[in-house]
């Protein structure tokens, strides 16, 4: 493998090639910023950046030139440039969510997913653009102008974390990190025709991670493949005790998920070894009649509704034909409350979001305003002209469902539906369902501009809200094209069970071959 | 139950948000239109659904009483918009407003 | 007096400040008094980003203060964010507990012995929050100065039943908490330091009306005195509008110290609306009820017992009893004397005299004072032994103070040791007597009441160190 080919190269294959010394960390930060460059990130062009430093990132990766001559152990991500999402706090680049409220914001911290990057040898290229506090489906609410779909520039790459998409659609990074609250990974990664996965809620630290909802968010990665996917995913992931909510539960070696085997016992000998990245894996057997034997996929009829778009019910058709062949099970499934997650997700995301966004009061850090007339004029000048119109609207939203003689109505309301729309899910995986598979989006990519109704916008986050509230691990992998534009396929499973959805990821992907870009 | 224009003016005061003029009308318009989706939920039986407290398997991680150094670089004079002898300075509250809040 | 119409309902909200090292939800130092914003990270900064992760020790203390009152612990409690724009609220929200908190329903005995008759006050609730950070509105016009060190110190608010009736009951139930508090070692309990505040909650009524009128709500009382008077001035004024007519507004006052008068908050009622929801960035709080047995069984003594039981084990009125047990690290001095000397009335009265003493001119505290329980007691035994004299004694135990040495080098080094040798005193007797020849004839003449003049010159004699019964018995055999 060559550099020249950095633009096909997935992040194995960088570390590994790093690792051996064939390529030096600093010539793969170029390549990322070339590839950048001709692509067009900027942002007069893709819009795909909101912040990056060249220099300084290439500074970074020659600093790593001994340790590759004293053969320390790099990190299984050596040299690998990625992509940030800039709602997650970093070190040296400025964290401003797309918003004007945090224009120039430069975190005195870094996120632990971040740190865990880095501590295995990834380097950060850019912080990428999204909507505002991740508040949208298309990165159009981002204060600093839409992204553009690299794949048909007139159409959004999704969003909210559409810039992370873009980048790794656009070859510049092969992997990047988003954050998701209702489908802000897996809608744009259906979009950008690459990988995308939301981890089980409790799965990666939220620390650093700037709250939307924090009872939804969680960091989530984007990668070109799922292998790319799966080894992000396995670095960031894990307890942290920064974060009251994340999990310390193990996490298994998800490459290994690839061979197509129940995971393997995490304390076992091997397993260590490759989570340091000793033995590298050896590339998975091809996909038989067998790989799947004994899975169990449902398919939610919920999610296949009649006026679902033909060509979409066609190609997750054929993934499931495809996930049969290769020795699956598929069975009719029902998750009868489903319908009712928008309304539930659009009542406690908001409420939350209204009180988590209370700090951007411009006192201690970012934008103030002040008109001179006290502390309350500064406060409304600074939130009013810092917050973008869907920020607000949702902070009002999320005001209104919490005050006093409507809470019980809506968020007390919305929170029960919630653990019943969580109870159809375990009922689901009791019953003997390894995982779930249902189309990402009801639509491909939509052109820019073309949704201005917000309810109309919600309805994008339709099929992945519920994997949100419910709290179990979900991704969106490529599985066609509909006139050029890809369409994802999700695969849900249960609480923690990322490896199983990894296991019937990289089965589909290999299963599909080239026909997910088709 | 449609959203008037005053709770709209009442929820943008709690929220410090200063939505005033035109934007109060279209915004009444559009939460109004956003929460009408949400009266689907008004005919979920719930009655039987645990709360949250039942639900809660595995309590919030306790942090040993030990000082730790702030985990920051750099000072809060490069992040705060104004700072004087250590202190963020902020505008005197005007007249109209509390200053018995203070101090939970 | 209009007053004698109505009766005062009050029930009292009191925040008491945690004793811990660092703040409920991060690592900061909770010390007072360091510069303006060093103590801050930003978790307590309200970074964006940053979690909350709860404190130990602060939720071992909360429950210690909640099981000393007697509350029902619950098993569960939530956390849930009051929302509220504030700029030393870091957050805009606080972290505090609202539906389900910490624990409910125990009470306060306030003993009255005077009357005979003990009142027992009702607490509602007892949860934990956070505090906010400090707003100086005096430093610079027209700007406010914020201090966030204070910010996310944990705290415990302790709410009671409307179970008062009177100011001086609203005075007699906080000192009684307080006393409480710092018996079980929770808190620094200062309102100096701003580690215990109290808000009041009063309404009134005419005696025997079951149903409680409109409440208002005091707040800014900077002492327990302060908290009587502005309780007397609101119950006074809620008195003369019901007088006059009118009706009592739902609103909330500030007491004016200087002024001796509550005038009203500048906030519109009704303009609150905390918006409390659970906090998601935490999970519940879950307490296992073994441990919460064993923090019942460990419990400190309070004081209530420890009265009992000084008075009967050693033999002190209650009167001393109360002195003796007025805050837990004097009583603990005591004891600790008293055990070692085997002399508690001896323990008792150089407790409450000789140290009280040095205590207050060298404005000490009991615990870091010079002279511990053992040298006192040893000191105490000198005397008992007849060792030195209780006038010696109060000399050996200034320089005690003074210099930390313990009570036998100070006697023998300044020779304040008593002299009981039948020679030595033989020989001062004789001077004395060759000394004063006319007190000397009368005394042996019979003039008895002169014994002790002569005993007086003997001591003086000896500088104090000649033994007095000694003396005594041997003038009185002179005497014949
Ligand atoms: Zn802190």
């Amino acid at each position: 493998m060559s550099v020249n080919d950095y633009t096909r190269l997935g992040a194995a294959q960088i570390a590994s090639s790093v690792r051996a010394g064939e390529a030096s960390p600093a010539d793969m930060i170029g390549a990322s910023f070339k590839r950048a460059a001709e692509i067009g990130a900027g942002p007069d062009e893709l819009n795909i950046f909101l912040h990056s430093d060249e220099k300084a990132s290439i500074e970074e990766a020659e600093q790593m030139r001994p340790r590759i001559q004293n053969a320390t152990d790099l990190g299984v991500l050596a040299g690998v440039p990625v992509a940030i999402k800039d709602n997650i706090a970093s070190l040296g680049l400025p964290t401003t969510c797309g918003s004007k409220v945090l224009r120039g914001y430069v975190s005195p911290f870094e996120a632990t997913a971040i740190a865990r990057l880095r501590a295995n040898g990834a380097i950060i290229v850019a912080k990428t653009n999204m909507d505002e506090f991740a508040m949208g489906s298309s990165t159009e609410n981002s204060a600093f102008g839409p992204t553009r779909n690299p794949l048909d520039v007139r159409r959004v790459p999704g969003g909210s974390s559409g810039g992370s998409a873009a980048a790794v659609a656009a070859g510049i990074t092969p992997i990047a990190l988003g954050s998701e609250t209702g489908g802000s990974v897996r809608q744009p990664a259906a979009f950008c025709g690459v990988v995308g996965v939301k981890p089980t809620y409790g799965r990666v630290s939220r620390y650093g991670l700037v709250a939307f909802a924090s009872s939804l968010d969680q960091i989530g990665v984007l990668g070109r493949t799922v292998d790319d996917a799966a080894l992000a995913l396995e670095t960031i992931a894990g307890f942290d005790a920064m974060d009251s909510t994340s999990s310390d539960a193990d996490v298994p070696i998800y490459r290994l998920a690839s061979l197509g085997k129940p995971a393997p016992e995490a304390r076992n000998p091997d397993a260590q070894a490759m989570r340091i990245g000793r033995s590298p894996i050896p590339p998975p057997p091809l996909p038989g009649p067998t790989t799947l034997e004994g899975v169990v996929i449902g398919r939610p009829k919920e999610y296949f509704p009649e006026s679902l778009d033909p060509d979409i019910r066609h190609r997750c058709d054929r993934a499931l034909d495809r996930l049969r062949s290769m020795g699956a099970t598929v069975r009719d499934i029902s998750l009868p409350r489903s319908p009712l997650a928008i309304p539930v997700y659009y009542i406690l995301a908001p409420a939350e979001a209204s009180s988590n966004l209370a700090r951007f009061d411009g006192v201690r850090y970012g934008l103030r305003v002040d008109p001179g007339k006290g502390l309350k004029a500064m406060y409304e000048a600074t939130r009013s002209e810092g917050f973008g119109p869907e920020v607000t609207r949702r902070i009002l939203l999320g005001t209104y469902v919490l005050s006093a003689g409507y809470y019980d109505a809506y968020y007390k309301k919305a929170q029960a539906v919630r653990t019943l729309i969580a109870d159809d899910f375990r009922a689901v995986f009791a019953s003997g369902v390894h995982a779930i598979f249902t189309p990402t989006t009801p639509t491909t990519a939509f052109p820019i501009g073309a949704i201005s109704d917000p309810y109309e916008m919600y309805l994008n986050d339709i099929f992945t809200v519920t994997a949100n509230l419910a709290g179990v691990p979900a991704m969106s992998v490529p599985i066609g094209r509909i006139r050029r534009l890809p369409v994802g396929g999700q695969i849900i499973t249960a609480h923690f069970d990322e490896y199983a959805m990894f296991r019937v990821a990289y089965a589909l992907e290999a299963g599909l071959g080239a026909e997910a870009h088709q | 139950m449609p959203v008037t224009r005053q709770d709209v003016l009442h929820i943008s005061e709690l929220a410090r948000l200063g939505v005033e003029g035109a934007r109060a009308d279209e915004l009444t318009k559009e939460l109004t239109a956003i929460l009408s989706h949400m009266e689907v939920l008004s005919q979920v039986d719930t009655a039987t659904v645990p709360t949250t407290a039942e639900l809660g398997a595995g309590g919030t991680p306790l942090r040993p009483d030990v000082g730790v150094p702030p985990l920051m670089s750099g000072t809060l004079g490069s992040i705060a918009p104004a700072m004087r002898d250590g202190f963020f300075i902020v505008p005197r509250l005007a007249s109209h407003e509390d200053s018995g809040e203070s101090g939970a | 007096m209009t007053q004698s119409r109505y009766e005062m309902v009050v029930g009292l909200e009191v925040h008491v400040q945690l004793k811990t090292r660092t703040k409920a939800f991060c690592g900061c130092s909770a010390d007072f008094g360091a510069p303006p914003n060093t103590n801050v990270c930003p978790v307590c900064l309200a970074l964006p980003g940053a979690l909350p992760v709860l404190n130990e020790h602060a939720v071992e203390l909360a429950v210690r203060a909640a099981v000393g009152l007697g509350c029902r612990i619950d098993p569960v409690s939530i956390f849930a964010r009051k929302n509220y724009f504030y700029p030393d609220l870091p957050k805009g929200y606080q972290i505090s507990q609202f539906d389900q908190p910490l624990a409910v329903g125990g009470s306060v005995v306030v003993e009255r012995s005077e009357k005979g008759t003990d009142l027992r006050i009702g607490i509602t609730r007892l949860h934990m929050e956070e505090d906010a950070g400090k707003s100086i509105h005096d430093r610079y016009p027209g700007e406010t100065a914020i201090d966030l060190n204070r910010a996310g110190v944990p705290l415990i608010e302790i709410v009671s039943e409307p179970d008062i009736r009177t100011s001086a009951g609203a005075g007699a139930y906080l000192r009684t908490l307080k006393q409480i508090l710092q018996y079980l070692d929770v808190s620094d309990v200062s309102m100096e330091e701003g580690s215990l505040r109290v808000d009041a909650n009063i309404s009134v009524r005419p005696p025997g009306q079951g149903k409680l009128g409109t409440k208002t709500e005091v707040k800014n009382m900077n002492s327990f005195s302060a908290v009587e008077k502005a309780l007397e001035a609101e119950f006074a004024r809620q008195c003369e509008l019901l007088d006059s007519g009118g009706n009592v507004e739902q609103q909330t006052l500030l007491w004016d110290g200087a002024k001796e008068t509550v005038r009203p908050s500048r906030t519109k009622e009704g303009s609150h609306d905390y918006r409390y929801f659970p906090e998601p960035d935490l999970r519940p709080l879950v307490l296992d009820s073994k441990w919460v047995e064993h923090t019942r069984k460990d419990l400190p003594e309070l004081p209530t017992a420890k009265k009992t039981r000084l008075a009967t084990e050693y033999e002190l009125s209650v009167v001393e009893v109360e002195q003796l047990t007025a805050n837990p690290a004097l009583a603990e001095y005591f004891e600790a004397a008293a055990r070692a000397s085997s002399d508690g009335k001896a323990a008792y009265n150089w407790v409450m005299g000789e140290v009280q003493v040095a205590l207050r001119s060298s404005a000490e505290d009991i615990g870091h004072f010079r002279v511990r329980p053992a040298d006192l007691a040893q000191l105490i035994t000198l005397v008992r032994d007849g060792t030195i004299s209780h006038t010696a004694a109060k000399r050996v135990f200034a320089q005690m103070a003074e210099t930390g040495k313990p009570a036998a080098q100070i006697a023998a080094d300044e020779g304040l040791v008593q002299v009981g040798d039948e020679g030595a005193i033989a020989t001062w007797v004789d001077e004395v007597l060759d000394e004063h020849p006319e007190e000397a004839a009368r005394y042996l003449a019979g003039e008895k009441k002169l014994q002790g003049v002569l005993v007086g010159f003997v001591m003086k004699k000896s500088k104090g160190r000649a033994d007095p019964r000694r003396v005594n018995q041997l003038l009185s055999s002179r005497g014949g």
